[in-house]
């Protein structure tokens, strides 16, 4: 049996050779390459015989530290000018480093903040009343994003039952959706994301609403926009006649 | 006549629900809008007043600034209740999630190419889930070949983070100084 596991501790190469730094407890600022490179290779054969999977990047920086040692072996060129100081070939790994570990030292700074949904909440945000469109207010397009957001919180809401069996009564097609949301958007001229779902009680029913809803989308037959960033999100009817015969389902 | 200060109070009360009933974070600007006769220097007083009001009181949440505005919370030791009364699990954000929103954060606007330069890895999967929590978002495209798309950081990176606005990260100096600052502290360590 195969067993393919991911460890998240070495995320990449550079993390790698970080933890090796602080390991070895050597400077960052003058690295035995000849050591640093050795315990690098013994890690990747230690994880080529756990049978985890050796990202590419490992293997380049595999090579970059072998050509660095090389370098370092070779005697100083002999046409370089007296005086002048031959770049350290380990130059470019070591800024490299020193960026990457400025930018962990951020994440963790960023990681101890008090943080909004774990230790801090606002008031949980639901329009229930449609406000007139401000005609000066800018309106933002929904994006995918949005929509899928919107209806897993839907989904949520609903608590649906996780394992009971469903009966397959009359089940209402792609197709028939369409007809009814695009009737009702056009009565209403305005609806919100979440009265799609009203009065539905089924996975089944909720997702055929939504797949009409993007299929109406595509046929730019409706928009779905908001009034704000992460707002309630809106469907509006665009002028357009819909040729049932061109839709997909 | 009415008093100013009576005045002032009553302005503070007005702002008090601005907040309450606003759903971002609540600028000056939109108080402004409201309690239009207020200089802006008078709202923020009166913000301010209105933040040592909560902080002085005992209550279960306060005011906070944040993300070019003013909103209200809930006092973090509550935040376990929280949590039981929403059946929630507290927001958790991976170490290489959060490395590259770092990156995102200092270097915007961003393309893929330069984040995994910094990084060293692969960073697609970790952008993808950092667009769909909302804390990045596409800042159009880099003009160099093959028009690559270029990251920066949301309003809603900012609130989730408690930040005012961007300049209150921390800079990358200061980061440095820090950095050294620790070394002796690990020489130290291995004595």
């Amino acid at each position: 049996m195969n067993y393919t596991v991911k460890l998240d501790i070495f995320e990449g190469p550079l993390d790698l050779l970080l933890y090796l730094i602080r390991k070895n407890e050597v400077d960052i600022y003058d690295i035995p390459i000849a050591l640093i490179t050795e315990q690098y290779l013994e890690y990747l054969d230690l994880m080529t015989v756990l049978n985890l999977d050796i990202a590419g990047d490992f293997l380049v920086m595999a090579a970059t530290l072998a050509k660095i040692k090389s370098k370092m072996l070779l005697p100083p060129s002999v046409d370089s000018e007296e005086g002048e100081e031959e770049d350290d070939p380990r130059a470019e790994l070591m800024e490299h480093l020193l960026e990457y570990q400025q930018y962990k030292e951020v994440a963790d700074r960023l990681k101890n903040r008090e943080l909004l949904e774990k230790d801090i909440f606002t008031r949980i945000q639901i329009e229930e009343h449609i406000p007139e469109l401000d005609k000066n207010s800018a309106v933002i397009e929904a994006s995918l994003f949005d929509l899928v957001d919107a209806l897993k919180k839907v989904i949520e809401r609903k608590d649906l039952p996780g394992n009971l069996m469903e009966v397959a009564v009359e089940k209402i097609s792609v197709r028939e959706k369409i007809g009814e949301i695009l009737s009702t958007v056009k009565k209403n001229q305005q609806i919100i994301f979440q009265s799609l779902f009203d009065g539905l009680s089924t996975k089944y029913e909720i997702v055929v609403a939504f797949l009409a809803l993007l299929e109406l989308i595509r046929l730019r037959a409706i928009k779905v926009f908001q009034v704000h960033p992460h707002g309630e999100i809106r469907i509006i009817a665009l002028d357009r006649d819909v040729r049932i015969d061109t839709i997909l389902y | 006549m009415e008093q100013p200060n009576v005045h002032n109070e009553k302005a503070k009360y007005i702002i008090e629900c601005l907040i309450f009933a606003s759903e971002v974070p609540l600028t000056i600007e939109k108080i402004k809008d409201v309690l239009e006769d207020k200089s802006k220097k008078e709202l923020k007083e009166l913000v301010k007043e209105l933040i040592e009001d909560y902080h002085n009181l005992e209550r279960g949440i306060f005011i906070r600034e944040v993300a070019h505005g003013y909103q209200f919370c809930t006092k973090p030791e509550y935040a376990q209740l929280i949590h039981k009364l929403r059946k929630s699990k507290p927001y958790h954000l991976t170490q290489p999630t959060l490395e590259t929103l770092a990156i995102v954060a200092y270097k915007q606007p961003v393309t893929k190419a330069e984040v995994e330069l910094v990084r060293g890895v692969d960073c697609t999967g970790v952008l993808k889930s950092l667009l769909e929590k909302k804390l990045i978002t596409f800042q159009g495209r880099k003009d160099v070949l093959g028009r690559p798309f270029l990251y920066g950081t949301t309003s809603r990176f900012l609130e989730v983070f408690g930040l005012t606005d961007l300049s209150s990260l921390p800079s990358i100096e200061e980061i440095k100084q820090l950095k050294e600052a620790d070394l002796p502290l690990l020489e130290q360590e291995t004595q």
